[in-house]
């Protein structure tokens, strides 16, 4: 029980294994190398944006000195100290120094402030929008992959059947229609021509006036407003998982194991449920990272489409304003979200197939 | 040995070694191509799809034949008639020959992006995991930064940065943004294929590393190469028509993203007499898309004969 036992070669005795040592050994292996994982990817991409933001032509806070100097008749000085406190960036500082300084604020939660309207700092904004974007986007990831494990273990276990082929037929249909051009036949169709719902009222995230808090009106109220964004997604991305839930559980129920557990006369339910559901549900799993990235990605579309005030939209405003500050901090949160959940979806996946800890060393 | 098309085809998410089939697709003996459309024929998901791609194709080449004219009238927002059969626009023009005309920017676009994806993936994907080394090291890492950010934000923020002001460099961002997935899978193929015989033959022959890598193993990826291409449009189509939503894509010509772009924002939903001016737009990208995928799901089920036992 000793630090040593811990930094000792994994080899080290093989012949007098220490179970609560090895376990946590492993455990840290598994788990502290994902989390650092994690940390490295988020500095490069932080790094990323950085150089990507400062190099590219004519960047930002050149165009914006210029613009000053235009429109507000500044000197150059004032013009040049103005545009660099909004940034948190000086070009005239050694380009290292100005890392230096960008991760020091970033680290101190400071990613500048907006340009278009002074005051908000982005931190503020990402603050005020990102939760609504989570809040739609993972209420539907669960209910589709929910919706997709029940429809793709039902395909499989009744291949050819009407289920199978319907499922099938839809989900190819949906799969299709990109998710924006859906939300925008929703739009059109139910709140328009049929009038299903009353379209303008739902836009935003939540009704003016209502107070946020546990409470049953706070909660039905976002869930009234976020209905259309996670019917969009949930439409969109239901099918696909469908389809992979349904091809791993094919190849899953042609397993000895499952033979095996029948010959064995245990019941059909028990079958499902531990030995066929939870060797399918793997692949799904390993592909919640992939998607999340995907439908936070489209959400930039279907919350413009929908009006819906989440991040993706704010993204969208301060793009058409050029707001590079917004931009930035936006695109740097939605990267640390979706790192935050390849992490989540990689936990969730060692956890169900403990392979995957002990073999990741092997692997690469 | 026996190494046609469908040796090297595998479902590309499990990372599993590919299934190595002796059992040739059927159609071995008529010749590949007549076999082909063969195959195609018996499913007939895969033949509505092939048909409606060729469709749209061929309407998008001979748009100006069959309906060129693209001329703005004082007719605005004009409901249907013998004259427009879908009304027209908010210029006048008349909305069918717009959504004959439109398809042009897309296909290219699409077409062209998937061109490039396939090919950086191809080129760094199958000499990665035949080097191995550094070079296969760095570039998962590289694919692996590229997956973690979301690439719809990215593509919106690079559109915001550098101004697309040609289709040509929509596709050139694209395409250059959307390889790694397809590197993986590529790589993974080239993992084990690079192990086979006529590979360790044509080393021995000394070859030279080019031509083994795009001669001798490449090209056993052909069918896998040809349904991630596919895949690949419809994605590149996905991302094109949502930037053309967001405005971030050059807003000049005719094209479907443009019309939709330009209905919603000017509200045509609420027209009765505008409606085709959107609805039609999206149902030839609908459309397109969904041809696409059929095709690609039959194009797996022939090159694959595994999962037809499914």
């Amino acid at each position: 029980m000793t630090a040593v036992a811990v930094k000792s070669v994994p080899v080290a005795n093989p012949d007098r294994p220490r179970t609560p040592s090895i376990w946590l050994r492993i455990w840290r292996n598994y788990f502290l190398r994902r989390v650092v994982r994690a940390l490295i990817m988020i500095w490069v991409v932080t790094s990323a944006i950085f150089f990507l933001v400062r190099l590219m032509p004519g960047n930002p806070v050149d165009t914006y000195t210029n613009k000053l100097i235009a429109e507000q008749g500044l000197s150059y000085e004032q013009a040049r100290a103005q545009a660099a406190t909004l940034f948190q960036f000086d070009s005239s500082k050694p380009l290292i120094l100005q890392y230096v300084d960008y991760l020091n604020n970033l680290l101190h939660g400071d990613m500048g402030s907006s340009i278009v309207s002074s005051g908000t700092t982005v931190a503020s904004k990402v603050a005020a929008h990102l939760p609504w974007t989570m809040f739609s986007v993972g209420i539907s990831m669960v209910i589709a992959i929910g919706l997709g494990l029940v429809l793709g273990m039902l395909m499989a276990y009744r291949r050819g059947g009407i289920v199978d082929h319907a499922v099938s037929v839809i989900g190819s249909l949906l799969h299709a229609i990109p998710n924006y051009l859906l939300a925008m036949l929703i739009v059109v169709v139910g709140g328009v021509k049929l009038k299903w719902f009353d379209f303008a009222q739902m836009r935003g995230s939540v009704t003016p006036g209502v107070q946020p808090g546990f409470n049953i009106n706070f909660i039905q109220d976002i869930f009234y407003h976020a209905a259309l964004p996670i019917l969009t997604y949930v439409l969109t991305t239901a099918g696909t998982w469908a389809l992979v839930m349904k091809s791993s559980t094919t190849q899953v129920l042609g397993e000895d194991y499952v033979t095996v557990a029948r010959a064995r006369g245990l019941s059909g339910g028990r079958i499902a449920g531990t030995y066929v559901g939870r060797n399918a549900v793997l692949p799904l799993v390993a592909q919640i990272a992939t998607q999340a990235g995907f439908v936070v990605g489209g959400a930039i579309f279907v919350e413009q489409t929908f009006a819906y005030d989440g991040i993706g939209i704010q993204l969208y405003k301060s793009i058409n304003f050029r707001d590079y500050p917004i931009i930035q901090g936006i695109l740097l949160m939605i990267t640390i979200v979706v790192i935050f959940a390849n992490l989540l979806a990689d936990f969730i996946y060692s956890f169900l197939d403990p392979r995957i800890r002990t073999d990741e060393r092997t692997e690469d | 040995m026996g190494i046609n098309v469908a040796d090297a085809t595998l479902e590309p998410a499990k990372g599993e070694e590919p299934h190595v089939s002796e059992e040739v697709v059927k159609a071995k003996g008529v010749g590949p191509i007549r076999g082909f459309f063969r195959e195609l024929a018996r499913s007939t998901s895969g033949l509505i799809g092939f048909i409606i791609v060729v469709l749209l194709v061929a309407m998008t080449i001979f748009a100006p034949l069959l309906r060129g004219n693209l001329k703005p009238t004082t007719d605005y927002w004009a409901p249907f008639s013998a004259a427009h059969p879908l009304g027209t626009s908010g210029q006048g023009i008349d909305t069918l020959a717009m959504v004959v005309n439109g398809g042009k920017t897309v296909l290219l676009v699409g077409f062209g992006a998937a061109a490039l994806t396939v090919l950086i993936a191809v080129v760094i994907g199958s000499l990665a995991a035949y080097f191995r080394g550094w070079f296969d090291a760095l570039m998962l890492q590289v694919a692996d930064l590229f997956m973690t950010i979301p690439q719809i934000v990215l593509l919106a923020v690079m559109g915001s940065l550098f101004r697309f002001d040609s289709p040509f460099w929509l596709a050139v961002i694209v395409g250059a943004l959307s390889w790694p997935v397809l590197m993986r899978s590529i790589r993974a193929q080239v993992l084990t294929l690079k192990e086979r015989e006529f590979v360790e033959a044509a080393r021995l022959l000394d070859l030279g590393t080019l031509r083994i890598v795009f001669v001798e193993i490449v090209p056993n990826m052909a069918s896998f190469i040809l349904i991630n291409f596919i895949i690949a449009v419809t994605n590149a189509i996905y991302a094109m028509v949502g930037l053309y939503l967001l405005g971030l894509a050059p807003l000049a010509g005719v094209n479907w993203g443009i019309m939709v772009q330009d209905g919603w924002t000017n509200g045509a939903m609420f027209n009765p007499d505008a409606l085709p001016y959107i609805l039609a737009p999206v149902a030839m990208i609908v459309l397109l898309q969904l041809g696409l995928i059929l095709l690609t799901r039959s194009l797996e089920e022939i090159l694959n004969p595994r999962l037809r036992d499914r």
